[in-house]
């Protein structure tokens, strides 16, 4: 669906994507609290993927250590909430992202220096410098065992919803499906206005031909690294978001595989399409559930789809679907 | 006094058994371009398959007949194993992949890295497999006064052969010619009547010997268990960025620099130990993008 932000076009957009809005508004009335769980995972994942593919789909770098913003956030909310004792989630918000900035901006700063595999390898070895970190430095992040962020304490809204007494965990759910719907839609807006505002456009000259869009005069290592910062901060955000639903952070999504997660959960959906993420993200992450649920072998399975995915189908679930449809279009013609 | 002896003895044994998988990795990269993810598994793999010869009744009938010299003869077949796995591997799914971004490359082997640790956790199970039977048999010798495994001293001189031994198969051979020829320039060499697709079938099975091999030699002084693979897979990156992606002599000089800044971590500075290393790794990377021998 690589829609060009044309005027009659995004008409259509801003329609589908209200219909969607709704759709999912609505979605947690009709199906089990276990569906909207699923769903609010995959909706966090969503963001971090969109998040990724600035770097990826728009920008031509393959980052192998997205593990690190994500982690950084998570991180950085379990470290708020035990060491400050603060519960209200803007506060985790702001916190989080102020971290993953700090960390995306070094990292980047270091990475954009290199394209192509160096770039990946470069990402990858700074991602394990933090997993090292929190895997050895027990005393501060638990080691293996993670820091605990129960639900119970959590505060969302500036401390109007809590979640003591009776029946919390059923309130928490919906309160925090809306909650994590309300930001990704703010986030996925805001990565449509970038992707699709000059600076995107720049960072798609950028991927598709380096050299020219030095000609044309565009301060090449500057972009590519305000576009890994904006990355590394929607990746994190999904990090901040992750943590109070699953109760605990260890070292697990600091992991480089973690990060392989995310860049099968993009071309899964399909990294040349903005949609593609989004679509890709929430497949993965009902994908990985029903295949942990089914079988002990779920990595084979997961790592089966992903080979037959690169080699039949490279354009991802969104690419294959728009190709289908185009092709549709033409017969009816 | 012999505490350091030790450390510096363990220090070659490590860097032996990383020299073994980071030049089968850099050899992969440096004739057909793809860094693979797998190539850890593929290490692990051979770990447990050299176990599991060796711990099977054809291993018992060889102990019983040959002694300790017929299990250190089983011990390669592991690498045989993984070698042919190897030769499977290019041809299906890195094959049509060639001509595709270097995003595939990586994602294809990262699946076929999930798929080798559940076929690990099939076939093997997950109780830790081990050959160390033969380091027993091997006992040690003395070093001042402790005793330190003659087994760690015979994978020392197997990595010292193995690196001879691919470097005269790479300088010294005609097939190494032709690799070096097909890994500057693969449509010139395939114009000079060059095999290519031969040359990259022989050249990933041979690679992945490598790995096998480092998992052969390893499982006697460590058992065979599950994620195995996941570490060592960005120690041997750390060792190929630091000595150059694709050159030998990096790989070489790269190991010795890992495991004995990894061996001086662990004694003064245990928790920084492996942050330690990935920031060499992403130091030389800034300062030398092609590695300490690495070409562009």
């Amino acid at each position: 669906m690589a829609i060009a932000a044309t005027g009659t076009s995004s008409w259509r957009i801003t329609i589908v994507s209200a219909i969607i809005l709704v759709i999912l508004a609505i979605l947690p009335q009709i199906v089990d609290p276990y569906q909207t769980v699923l769903l609010t995972y995959g909706l966090i994942m969503a963001i971090a993927a969109l998040g990724f593919n600035l770097l990826l789909g728009y920008t031509g770098l393959l980052s192998f250590g997205h593990s690190a913003y994500f982690g950084t956030g998570a991180y950085a909310v379990a470290f708020i909430a035990r060491d400050l004792g603060a519960h209200s989630m803007e506060l985790y918000i702001v916190g989080g992202m102020l971290g993953t900035l700090v960390v995306a901006a070094i990292f980047g700063f270091v990475c954009v220096r290199h394209t192509r595999i160096f770039f990946g390898i470069l990402t990858l070895a700074l991602s394990q410098v933090l997993w090292s970190l929190a895997f050895k430095f027990f005393w501060v992040t638990g080691g293996t065992d993670g820091i605990r962020v129960p639900y119970t304490n959590l505060t969302l809204v500036g401390g109007l919803v809590d979640f003591k007494g009776a029946g919390s965990f059923q309130r928490f759910i919906y309160a925090y499906y809306y909650y994590v719907l309300v930001l990704f839609s703010i986030s996925t807006a805001i990565l449509w206005v970038i992707t699709h505002s000059p600076f995107g456009k720049a960072l798609q000259a950028i991927r598709d031909n380096e050299t020219r869009a030095r000609f044309v005069g565009i301060s090449v290592r500057r972009y590519r690294w305000i576009a890994f910062m904006i990355s590394g901060i929607f990746t994190g955000l999904a990090g901040i978001l992750w943590v109070p639903l699953n109760g605990l952070t260890t070292p697990d999504i600091l992991y480089w595989p973690f990060s392989g997660e995310i860049v099968f959960m993009t071309v899964l959906g399909g990294f040349r399409s903005f949609t593609g993420p989004i679509v890709g993200a929430i497949a993965f992450n009902y994908l990985k559930t029903y295949a942990i649920a089914s079988t002990e072998y779920w990595q084979l399975l997961l790592g089966v789809v992903l080979v037959i995915l690169v080699m039949a189908l490279p354009a991802g679930i969104v690419g294959t679907i728009a190709r289908l449809a185009a092709k549709l279009r033409r017969r009816t013609k | 006094m012999t505490i350091l002896v030790i450390q510096i003895l363990n220090s070659f044994f490590y860097a032996a058994v990383l020299f073994l998988i980071a030049a089968g990795l850099s050899l992969i990269y440096g004739v057909m371009r793809i860094v693979n993810l797998a190539h850890g598994a593929l290490y692990a793999l051979g770990a447990y398959v050299s176990a599991w010869i060796v711990g099977s009744a054809v291993g018992h009938a060889v102990e019983g007949n040959l002694g300790l010299a017929g299990m250190l003869l089983l011990l390669p077949l592991g690498a045989i194993a993984i070698a042919a796995v190897g030769a499977l591997i290019e041809p299906t799914l890195l094959r049509p992949l060639y001509r595709r971004p270097e995003e595939y490359h990586l994602l294809v082997t990262f699946g076929l890295l999930m798929i080798l640790e559940d076929v690990m956790k099939f076939v093997f199970g997950r109780t830790p497999l081990s050959a160390g039977a033969i380091m027993d048999r091997m006992g040690s010798i003395p070093v001042g006064r402790l005793m330190y495994p003659t087994y760690n001293l015979f994978v020392v001189a197997v990595g010292l052969a193995a690196a001879i031994g691919l470097w005269a198969f790479i300088y010294r051979t005609k097939f190494g010619v032709i690799l070096r020829a097909t890994s500057q320039d693969r449509r010139m060499a395939a114009a000079l009547g060059i095999n290519v697709s031969r040359v990259y079938v022989q050249a990933f099975a041979i690679g992945c010997f490598m790995a096998g091999l480092g998992g052969a030699v390893v499982v006697p002084a460590q058992a065979a268990v599950l994620g195995l693979g996941i570490e060592v897979l960005i120690l041997a990156f750390v060792v190929v960025v630091i000595g150059g992606l694709g050159s030998l002599q990096g790989a070489l000089v790269g190991a010795l620099i890992v495991s004995f800044v990894r061996t001086a971590g662990i004694q003064f500075f245990p928790e920084i130990e492996l942050a330690v290393l990935y920031l060499i790794a992403a130091a030389v990377l800034l300062v030398r993008p092609t590695g300490l021998f690495g070409r562009a």
